[in-house]
């Protein structure tokens, strides 16, 4: 098995193939495509017993919704959970690398991860390209020295806070904590004051917008509470709606394949089964 | 000028009850001139398994000959066809990948899986996936056809319903396009058929 | 570096003009916003000219509210000259002109102006923010109008204006259909467009006279 598979990467890693030709595409005037972005609000908070993570779920590529209900709160490990702003591209991609890593990491240890160790595995990865990597991420969790909260920035820097907020939402998602946080609120306290602070992004913040998703982090116990709350269902509904009868397109050829059935799992008679 | 703009394509997907439709448009461009115009943008992966890639045509062509290498290769390793799930992360780190020189293309993945549930989705060029339950949208008409979409979709669409709104989504979308149009090309997929169409459009 | 200071902002919106054969229907979001921010919720983007001509437009407030400004004290004087109102078709041509006349400093501003002509057939009149104008049956302009316009044209499909004789443009709906379609475009609308939202503010113009009707859209 040691001949590689011809065009198929063996490793992880950027490719840089195409840099050439898109940089003379991009020096001849052409602009260089919009990426899909998550303009968003995204917040976490430490309450008495774990933290709270909340984040809208809106996508946009400019001024076009792209995503109406994205999930932005990723999965790190059981215990860690990591909201992501920015490239969406990126912040997928970083949290699932990290997230391997972690799972790769409680294999050989057998023990549960630990917040510090996804704080460190992130930032030193964004770190290393320089802010070119733009993820910028709230990651929360409880490991056995108890509940964390970080924020952490393209570039790779960190914070270690009580409350914190990210995305284009940030100010009025801050505003609401700054005005309502406290120590020691309680687990029903700590879900209403995030979903108020992301609701008080998704109104204000055109960049943030549809839903509010919130996960809850205690010692020992990991809800994801998927659309917790759905504040902007469509208004109107047209009393008619539009139907096309059947024939209003004009098709100018057909091809009609039938697509074959599967087969039922049949083994074989007898033991030509592995012949051949 | 953005470099979708440099071929012009409009690509979309919707679901309906059991069933998936995707479509795009057939004009291959370079800029506002008129190159071909039966080009295609939707590629076939396996018969319950289509990808369209809108955005640079030369990119379109190279991705859909890797992605059906990889898929052959799966194939002969794993004896069964993709999962539309596995496949759109196939693409998504094939583009992702190329995170600092990205192919210029965006991909729409649609398919029945298990159970003949439709599966679609789309990416940007760096592979961000983005699930949808209704429709997906992608290419130079793309504000077009999500308004197109927005207004003309509904859910559980028997396969004629949603052959003829697809069709008059893309239709009316392209024509306010000046990069695309020039006909379409619907694919409609139930669990039994595959119904593949060529509909008649403006030609300006 | 450092971005140069532009005379310029773009406040959004959405701006949707359909005409009957006895009506207008003129419509507008009245959410007015610059880069993520929300400025206000109830700005109305419509704007009474004369009895029967009403105007919606989306871009640069501060410019829509000096157009209007002017369009209004010419139309003053109109009325003091010639003791009418001015028809729609000639508030028409007096906005092309208007915005000609800052050819090279342009009104940031995209038009529509709805209303009833001198038959009492509705009539819509499109506009570019120099000037260049043409009467169709329906029109879109602002932030969202790439959006609704494939469903007009899909909803409304009108003759091309090359046929001769020339064909009437105007939309086979009843008003209370057109009404409805518009409620529809800006829900639509609103799902996909970050710009359009809040409210939409619905000026119907027949024999009558003005009407306004309000519907709420996406807050977010």
């Amino acid at each position: 098995m040691s001949t590689p598979e011809v065009g198929v990467p063996r490793k992880g890693g950027f490719n840089f193939d195409l840099c050439r030709r898109n940089e003379m595409l991009f020096s001849k005037g052409i602009k260089p495509p919009s990426f899909l972005k998550t303009g968003t609000t995204i917040v976490g908070l430490v309450f008495k017993d774990g933290v709270v993570l909340g984040a809208d779920t809106r996508a946009t590529e400019g001024p076009i919704v792209a995503d109406k209900n994205c999930e932005k709160i990723h999965y790190m490990a059981p215990n860690i959970y990591c909201c992501g702003a920015g490239t969406a591209a990126d912040t997928e991609a970083v949290t699932d690398m990290i997230s391997s890593q972690l799972q790769m990491h409680r294999y050989a240890t057998g023990r549960e991860s630990r917040v510090v160790t996804s704080l460190t595995l992130l930032k030193s990865h964004l770190f290393s390209y320089q802010g070119h990597v733009s993820a910028a991420l709230v990651l929360g969790g409880v490991d056995v020295t108890g509940p964390h909260l970080h924020t952490i920035y393209p570039h790779g820097s960190t914070d270690t806070l009580p409350y914190a907020t990210m995305g284009s939402g940030s100010l009025a998602a801050m505003a609401v904590f700054e005005s309502k946080y406290k120590e020691g609120l309680t687990r029903e306290e700590g879900i209403e004051l995030v979903a108020e602070a992301i609701c008080s992004g998704i109104f204000n913040d055109l960049g943030s917008g549809s839903n509010v998703d919130v996960c809850v982090i205690t010692k020992g116990k990991t809800e994801y509470l998927r659309s917790h709350q759905l504040p902007n269902p469509r208004t109107y509904v047209s009393s008619k709606g539009y139907t096309f009868s059947k024939g209003l397109t004009e098709v100018l050829s057909t091809k009609i394949t039938p697509l074959k059935q599967k087969q039922a799992d049949t083994v074989p008679e007898g033991g030509d089964f592995m012949e051949e | 000028m953005s470099i979708f703009e440099y071929n012009g394509s409009a690509v979309v997907a919707m679901v309906g009850k059991n069933c998936f439709a995707i479509a795009s448009d057939r004009r291959l461009g370079v800029n506002l001139q008129t190159i071909a115009t039966d080009f295609q943008r939707i590629h076939k992966i396996h018969p319950k398994l289509y990808i369209g890639l809108s955005g640079l045509a030369t990119d379109v062509q190279t991705l859909s000959q890797k992605l059906a290498f990889r898929h052959k290769l799966y194939v002969l390793r794993e004896e069964r066809d993709m999962r539309p799930e596995t496949f759109a992360s196939l693409v998504s780190a094939l583009l992702y990948e190329k995170r600092f020189g990205p192919y210029l293309c965006m991909p729409v993945i649609a398919g029945l899986g298990d159970d003949n549930v439709p599966f679609i989705c789309t990416m940007d060029c760096l592979g961000a996936k983005e699930l949808a339950k209704d429709f997906v949208v992608s290419g130079t008409a793309s504000e077009s056809l999500y308004g197109a979409c927005e207004s003309m979709f509904k859910a559980d669409m028997e396969p004629d319903e949603l052959f003829e709104t697809i069709s008059q989504a893309l239709l009316a979308s392209v024509d306010r396009d000046c990069l695309s149009g020039w006909g379409g090309h619907v694919l409609l997929v139930t669990p039994t058929e595959v119904h593949e169409k060529t509909l008649k459009g403006r030609m300006d | 570096m450092g971005s140069r200071w532009s005379p310029y902002d773009n406040n959004g919106g959405t701006c949707v003009a359909i005409a009957g054969a006895n009506y207008c229907v003129v419509a507008a979001d009245t959410r007015m916003s610059t880069g993520y921010s929300i400025l206000t919720r109830e700005y109305s983007k419509t704007c009474k000219l004369a009895d029967k001509c009403v105007l919606a437009s989306s871009g640069f407030q501060a410019d829509v509210r000096a157009l209007q400004k002017n369009l209004s004290a010419k139309h003053l004087f109109y009325q003091h000259q010639h003791n009418k109102q001015m028809s729609c078709p000639a508030m028409g041509q007096l906005l092309s002109n208007t915005l000609y006349y800052k050819r090279f400093f342009p009104y940031y501003a995209f038009n529509v102006l709805g209303g009833l002509d001198n038959e009492g057939k509705g009539c819509v009149f499109t506009y570019d923010a120099v000037g260049s104008y043409e009467r169709v049956g329906y029109s879109t302009q602002g932030s969202g109008s790439s959006l609704i316009m494939p469903v007009l044209d899909n909803q409304l499909k009108s003759p091309s204006p090359l046929l001769l004789p020339a064909k009437d443009a105007i939309t086979p709906l009843s008003e209370s259909e057109a009404v409805d379609l518009v409620k529809d475009v800006f829900a639509s609308a609103t799902e996909r467009d970050i710009y359009t939202g809040d409210k939409v503010e619905i000026v119907i113009i027949n024999d009558v006279g003005i009407r306004r009707e309000y519907i709420d859209l996406r807050k977010d």
